[in-house]
């Protein structure tokens, strides 16, 4: 019996797991050791995902970059693999999506970081009960929906400010996808800003400074790693997102910095392939897996530098 | 000279801390306002549309003859067979990294990926089923193929909220159950699963609702919009209310736009339904068992 249960370290603190003395009878240990393989293979589950969006999206785009070269998909400044002549430049769909993700930001950093000081610094109990549970439900809305939101709302308002803007623009793509990630900043910066110990705010106090400078001079600064973490979070959700930037920013691929055209982001890119009737195993088909596999380190890159972050905030305060 | 200095600053202070709260409390009525004018306009648009016709109707040409039919058993099914997927898979994978796994290497490098896994953008998974699914084992552009797409999505967010559950549960529960002689998997099963279903099956609800509303990886799939009866066999086309509302909201015509809007009042719905679920779970059964 030990040999099998000597394998399965208990975790944490736990006890050595089932002694000798306990009921299990050989039927017993043959089940206990089905239901340790049955455990670990659901657990594998998750390592074979990452393993096979690596596999799937290296493989297509190797078969793709076969055909177009690496040079031209990331030098060429146009992208029309629908039509003839056929470019593959992906350039305007970076360009589309970096514009989307940063004008998103100028809509959510500063009022995401606005309120989740005003809940953690200012706001009275009951305001903050108010409060939060709306940050919940806008986390909880699904992102076609804000998609509509855009189309119906947004749209309108700003062809209202720029007259002669169509209705498909970047910016109302921007301003929507900014309220998408405002839950992300405010409830990660919240959570940043609490864990502030409460000795720094009562040190500078004792100092003479008032709220206003404890606030922004000590509280923000010891928070910052936590702060910038949940930023980078909100543009990997601004580059990943799908469904609200296709309905909201149209779908022509262009190399701009204006957010009153209309561009397509790689995500709505993606859509767009999807929706079509192009044939498979065609290179035009296979830039879906190209585009995703971009898109796929992007996000994962950016992940990654939020998580050694998110652990600086950790070795600090524990 | 210095204590008009001294004032002329306190005096500076005293404006700068009024403006800073006052945006900050701006930024909080922005967000606030934000969610009330996107229902606002939702339901100014949506409610008249909204009867039992258009819930029992198939999609149409005419805005006026739509339904949601079609999307909205879609979305029913898909949102089942998920469950049935995942929940499982979730669960069995936390208990495998909360109870057995230990401290070891990897079951660091497995909650790193699952960690990672949650933050990949949806239309990745889709991808990822278009590949594997669809073409790969061949299951085509059925409702099965979707299911397991929106079941590997949501993966993380189980295992996370299980994970979460079962820290709650203090050990001296496993030590007591051990020290009557029950070997692991009857302490997992008889005492630590009980004791922390109300937070598992919290973190499940919240996960299905995060796949009702999600459409990106069933786009890639290749859910259709224009579906013209109810699935009935797992390998049936399929369509799903957000789907349904990504098409319509994409027309020009404004009628189309209308039917959207309702489309997105049963989808919320059903959002809040299932929220509520599982507050209500949280709560009720919550407080059951104290230590």
């Amino acid at each position: 019996m030990s040999s099998a249960s000597a394998d399965l370290s208990v975790s944490g603190s736990g006890p050595s797991g089932p002694s000798a003395g306990a009921p299990a009878s050989g039927r017993w240990r043959g089940l206990e050791g089905g239901i340790h393989l049955f455990l670990l293979g659901c657990a594998a589950v998750s390592v074979v995902t990452t393993v096979s969006i690596v596999v799937i999206l290296a493989v297509e785009s190797a078969r793709f970059f076969l055909d177009v070269s690496v040079v031209e998909f990331l030098t060429d400044t146009r992208w029309t693999p629908l039509l003839k002549p056929q470019h593959f430049g992906i350039l305007p769909l970076l360009c589309g999506t970096i514009l989307v993700a940063v004008g998103s930001m100028c809509v959510s950093v500063p009022i995401g970081l606005g309120t989740a000081i005003f809940l953690s610094e200012y706001a009275p109990g009951r305001l903050r009960e108010v409060i939060r549970p709306v940050v919940e439900i806008l986390a909880g809305i699904p992102s076609v929906v804000y998609g509509y939101f855009a189309v119906v709302t947004i749209s309108p308002v700003v062809r209202w400010v720029f007259p002669g803007t169509g209705v498909f623009n970047a910016a109302s793509a921007c301003v929507v996808v900014g309220v998408m990630t405002l839950p992300m900043i405010i409830s990660l910066s919240e959570d940043a800003l609490r864990a502030v110990p409460r000795s720094l705010r009562q040190g500078a106090y004792a100092l003479g400074a008032t709220k206003y400078e404890v606030t922004v001079q000590v509280v923000v600064p010891a928070a910052m790693s936590g702060i910038v973490a949940s930023f980078l979070l909100a543009v990997s959700r601004a580059i990943g997102e799908t469904m609200a930037v296709s309905l909201a920013a149209g779908k022509t691929p262009r190399l701009t910095l204006n957010p009153l055209e209309s561009v397509q982001t790689m995500t709505s890119y993606i859509v767009q392939i999807s929706q079509g009737d192009t044939p498979a195993g065609t290179p035009e088909y296979r830039t879906l897996f190209a585009v995703g596999l971009v898109l796929f380190v992007m996000t994962l890159l950016i992940n990654l530098l939020a998580q050694w972050f998110l652990g600086r905030v950790r070795e600090k305060y524990e | 000279m210095t204590s008009t200095t001294g004032q002329r600053r306190r005096q500076r202070i005293r404006i700068l801390s009024f403006v800073f709260f006052s945006a900050c409390l701006a930024a909080s009525i922005v967000c606030v306002g934000m969610l009330f004018v996107l229902l606002w306009s939702v339901m100014r648009d949506g409610v008249h549309w909204l009867d039992a016709d258009f819930l029992t109707r198939f999609p149409s040409r005419f805005p006026d003859r739509a339904g949601i039919r079609s999307a909205l058993f879609g979305s029913l099914w898909l949102t089942g067979l998920t469950a049935l997927f995942a929940l499982p898979i979730g669960v069995g994978a936390a208990v495998y990294l909360e109870e057995y796994a230990g401290n070891s290497w990897w079951r660091r490098l497995i909650q790193l990926n699952i960690s990672n896994l949650a933050g990949v953008p949806s239309i990745v998974y889709g991808i990822l089923g278009l590949g594997l699914f669809v073409q790969q084992m061949a299951l085509g552009r059925s409702v099965l193929s979707g299911a397991l797409t929106l079941s590997l999505v949501v993966l993380p967010i189980v295992i996370l909220a299980t994970q979460e559950a079962l820290r709650g549960i203090p050990d001296s529960i496993r030590h007591a159950s051990y020290a009557l002689g029950a070997t692991r998997w009857q302490t997992v099963w008889h005492q630590v699963l009980p004791a922390a279903l109300p937070g598992i099956m919290t973190g499940v609800i919240l996960a299905l609702s995060r796949a009702i509303g999600e459409a990106a990886p069933l786009v890639a799939v290749g859910a259709v919009a224009f579906v013209r009866f109810v699935p009935t066999s797992l390998m049936d086309p399929f369509t799903a209310l957000p789907i349904q509302i990504f098409d319509w909201s994409g027309r020009p015509k404004a009628e189309f736009r209308e039917i959207a809007a309702a489309a997105i009042i049963v989808l919320l719905a059903m959002l809040i339904t299932m929220n509520t679920m599982a507050v209500f779970v949280r709560y009720r059964f919550g407080r059951r068992i104290r230590w």
